[in-house]
């Protein structure tokens, strides 16, 4: 247990750990006060200087995050003194800042609009032409940077020389005209390169993929975590559904990395930007495709999929096979195990990864498997007890006439074997596909149930550390679908009729 | 008058090893070997030497914070702050030039202080010629054994910015980086060039220290004030008849320091004076009286700084010298620290504005504030100076200011 130090923030006893900083102890404290260059990731150059706080018994206002915490200091970070030092520095910072907020992608969570009501509501005194700099400079594949809004705090220098190590950006010139810009020869695109959009406490550096799609205070927020791979980041899903017509149209506007022990500020650009597609070829509607296709209710699919389970397990018990995907949740995985092995008790079964869901793995945060929850997976038996299919072992298997029948939950097996998936799906007497996209399955299958994606339920996964962390919804279900682990509890209870 | 560092002047082979030993060179260094350590940092505090660069930070205090090898093991450094930007100062400039040995000696006797194998003479970019002479002299005496192995001199080139003259920026600079100035604590004393013990003394500072070592502390504490010990060099420069570098004991009248250079040229009336490089508030001609220690101008609100002496005639205008020294520290604003880095430049601004005539009352207000609002919350000394200078010049000098910036109706 570390020491604890006692100091007084404006009148509330603060307890620091030996080594923090005021900043710091006020921070975990949940006491605010105005920064730009601290950040908790990335250190404290103390050149912002917008922390300036009184302390009892010094001669001038101290930066309180150079400032280690101190027992019995007394500091006043709301005082009018303080307060006037702090407004002067904003005024510093915005002395040659474009102001172009009605036109700046920041606004509405930018630092500088954000202490201006705070602290700073004071007339303008700057009579001089603002100084420019070069604006819309796309640095990356996901980053756009303004010089001119810059405040030049380095957390983005900082950044790409401490967490992402690629050492992309720095700070040239000096005096007025220093900036950030590229390091020559080089672009802004290591794997983390979105995070400095989170790090930017202005409008200088912005997502590219984000910027002018729907201003930030129509979004919708809910916490969830990233399903892109075995990590499982927090992530907070910001959404755009008021104004149907922003955001080309599409709900889900933008992920943003969520504080938690997983992933501690950052995430990928993979999980970051990979959901783009989120709201195409999606499923709707609850489908029987053989003759005469027809929409369904819920009860009647579920009576007609178990019948057809149930007869064709009659002539071949073993020859129902079932895909599954490391994308189900721990809710999901136990339905799906109740259903298919404790009722069905089946023995043929995939979960192997398709090709694409194995991918790079990294030091920091990304990991190889490509799909959130293969450890809940195992939990629920799969992968230890239970064995998996190949993708090549069951393409045989149903060329072979082992296989008649297959339940496909949240893949694309069709796409997957290719030239041949049309005439293995063809061959088959049932195929099931349960899912929130068609893909090329989905048009062969004779049901199709649809389901929710994972933003639209709430649901854990369990990450490869063995660490399960919940998501909620941040979207409403599309249509009819509804949780995977809902559509195995009603067909068990068909199955069991 | 007694005279140290320039005593021997006129000599003119006076930079070469020959004739520098000649006149007692070396001799300082020779005693010090024989005082032991304690002894000579005994000596220096007792001398009242005081950090001639400007800061004025006691010397052997500065020494005897260094930790000892049993306290922290492992290489310490002695820099030599060489990088005399100062507008107005070229003291260090004139004694590397005539004198080189005279540092190479102090330096030497600084290291064996503080128990350093490597010194360092880090010098002004632009002062080739003064790099070229230490380079020799260095040679010179490491061919006639004055640095035995395994102790090593090197000396480094600055790459122009004014703001590697101060210490933690000057150490960031060695070690190839931004001149950023650093946050202390810790003081490079504690961690400083490569995260090792590190002190940063200016050229005259350690020039002064054989002379202590030779004639003792107190002789030295004598010859200046009760807390500024010995003699100090003034560059005097501007509007006076024959500027240069002068050596005074401490505590000199300023009006002295002046009559020495000839006074004011061409007859004309003193207007002001700034007592030591840009960064110093300026004085009026009403404070000839000032006692230039570390502790006389201060007692006025300005400092005494590096010596950096500047003369101004009754035909100078303050707005346009205070246009010219914000002009330059927003040029070398390190651009670390947003008050300074905007602050510089905004002054900068509003006075050229001034000049050309678009000057308003509102606009004086705007710089006080201004200048307020950045004194004291920056990172270095630099940013104080863009906040205290202009200030000073409009207190001093109102009149100047009210014609430059008059009110206005509309």
């Amino acid at each position: 247990m570390a020491k604890t130090i006692k100091f007084r923030l404006d009148g509330t006893a603060v307890e620091a750990l030996e080594g923090e900083t005021v900043l710091e102890a006020a921070e975990r404290a949940g006491l605010r006060i105005p920064h730009y260059c601290w950040h908790k990731a990335l250190g404290n150059p103390g050149n912002c200087r917008m922390c300036v706080v009184e302390v009892e018994g010094a001669p001038k206002p101290q930066a309180a995050c150079r400032l280690p915490a101190k027992e019995g200091l007394v500091v006043r970070s709301a005082s009018p003194a303080s307060r006037r030092a702090q407004s002067a520095a904003l005024e510093l910072h915005l002395v040659d800042h474009p102001l172009d907020c009605p036109v700046c992608d920041q606004a509405g969570e930018c630092g500088l609009q954000d202490y201006y009501m705070d602290i700073g509501r004071y007339p303008s005194a700057m009579r001089e032409d603002k100084a420019h700099a070069a604006k819309r400079v796309p640095v990356g594949p996901h980053i756009m940077l303004d010089q001119e809004r810059c405040i030049l705090c380095t957390r983005c220098a900082r950044f790409v020389s401490q967490v992402s190590k690629s050492h992309e950006l720095g700070i040239f010139g000096r005096g007025h005209n220093e900036a950030v810009a590229l390091v020559p020869g080089r672009v802004l695109d290591n794997p983390y390169s979105g995070c400095l959009a989170d790090v930017c406490p202005v409008g200088a550096l912005t997502d590219r993929d984000f910027r002018f799609q729907v201003r930030v205070w129509y979004l919708d927020g809910a916490d969830s975590v990233c399903p892109g791979c075995s990590r499982g980041c927090g992530i907070r899903v910001h959404t755009s559904t008021r104004r149907p017509w922003h955001n080309k149209g599409r709900r889900l506007a933008r992920l943003k990395p969520r504080f938690t022990e997983v992933n501690g500020h950052w995430i990928c650009d993979e999980g970051r930007y990979g959901y783009a597609d989120f709201d195409t070829d999606r499923l709707g509607k609850v489908m029987r495709l053989k003759d005469p296709s027809a929409e369904l209710g819920w009860d009647v699919v579920c009576d007609e999929v178990a019948v057809a389970i149930r007869q064709g397990m009659l002539k071949d018990p073993a020859g129902l096979a079932v895909v599954a995907s490391g994308g189900l949740s721990n809710e999901d995985w136990r339905a799906f195990r109740s259903l298919f092995v404790d009722a069905l008790k089946l023995e043929r079964f995939l979960f192997a990864p398709e090709p694409d869901q194995v991918g790079e793995q990294d030091e920091l945060l990304r990991r190889r498997d490509k799909v959130p929850n293969l450890e809940g997976g195992k939990a629920a038996g799969f992968g230890t007890q239970i064995k998996s299919l190949d993708w090549d072992g069951l393409a045989g298997e149903i060329e072979s006439g082992k296989v008649w029948g297959l339940y496909v939950v949240d893949r694309d097996p069709v796409k997957v074997w290719g030239e041949r998936g049309r005439a293995l799906a063809e061959g088959l007497s049932l195929l099931v596909c349960q899912g929130p996209r068609k893909g090329l399955t989905g048009g062969l299958a004779h049901y199709r149930l649809p389901a929710t994606d994972w933003l639209e339920e709430a649901g854990s996964f369990t990450n490869f550390q063995g660490q399960v962390q919940t998501y909620l919804p941040a979207l409403k279900p599309l249509g009819a679908a509804r949780p995977d682990w809902d559509i195995f509890s009603a067909l068990e209870k068909a199955v069991n009729g | 008058m007694t005279k140290l560092l320039t005593a021997h002047f006129d000599e003119p082979m006076l930079h070469e090893l020959e004739t520098f030993r000649r006149l007692g060179g070396y001799e300082g260094l020779k005693k010090a070997l024989a005082l032991g350590r304690e002894k000579v940092v005994e000596e220096v505090k007792r001398s009242n030497l005081r950090g001639l660069g400007g800061a004025g930070f006691p010397a052997g205090m500065k020494w005897s914070t260094v930790p000892s090898q049993a306290q922290d093991p492992g290489p310490r450094y002695v820099v030599v702050n060489c990088d005399e930007s100062e507008p107005g100062c070229f003291k260090d400039r004139v004694l590397v030039t005539r004198a080189p040995h005279a540092l190479i000696e102090g330096l030497l006797v600084a290291m064996y202080a503080v128990d350093s194998e490597q010194g360092f003479i880090f010098i002004r970019g632009e002062y080739g010629v003064q790099h070229r002479i230490l380079q020799k002299a260095l040679s010179e005496a490491r061919a006639a054994g004055l640095i035995p192995a395994p102790s090593s001199i090197d000396l480094m080139r600055g790459g122009g910015a004014y703001i590697s003259g101060l210490d933690t920026a000057l150490l960031e600079t060695m070690e190839g980086k931004k001149a950023w100035p650093r946050q202390p604590p810790p003081f490079p004393t504690a961690k400083g060039l490569l995260g090792r013990p590190t002190v940063v003394n200016n050229v005259e500072t350690l020039c002064m220290v054989p002379h202590i070592v030779l004639k003792g502390g107190d002789w030295f504490a004598k010859l200046g004030t009760a807390k500024s010990g010995g003699t100090f060099l003034f560059s005097i420069s501007g509007h006076v008849e024959r500027p240069g570098v002068y050596e005074f004991p401490m505590g000199t009248p300023l009006k002295e320091i002046l009559a020495a250079a000839g006074g004011v040229k061409g007859g004309r009336k003193l207007k002001a004076v700034i007592p030591g490089g840009v960064s110093t508030p300026v004085l009026t001609a009403d404070e000839l009286d000032t006692p230039m220690d570390f502790e006389g101008p201060r007692a006025k609100g300005t400092f005494l700084g590096a010596g950096g002496v500047i003369v101004l005639d009754e035909t100078a205008d303050m707005v346009m010298v205070a246009h010219n020294i914000e002009r330059f520290l927003a040029h070398e604003s390190c651009g670390q620290c947003t008050p300074c880095r905007q602050g510089s430049y905004w002054h900068e601004r509003i006075l050229e504005r001034g000049l050309s005539g678009g000057g308003t009352a509102e606009d004086l207000a705007t710089l006080e504030r201004a200048g307020e609002n950045i004194t004291g919350k920056v990172i270095c000394a630099l940013g104080d100076t863009v906040g205290v200078v202009t200030r000073a010049l409009m207190k001093k000098f109102p009149e100047d200011f009210k014609a430059r910036f008059p009110e206005r109706r509309g």
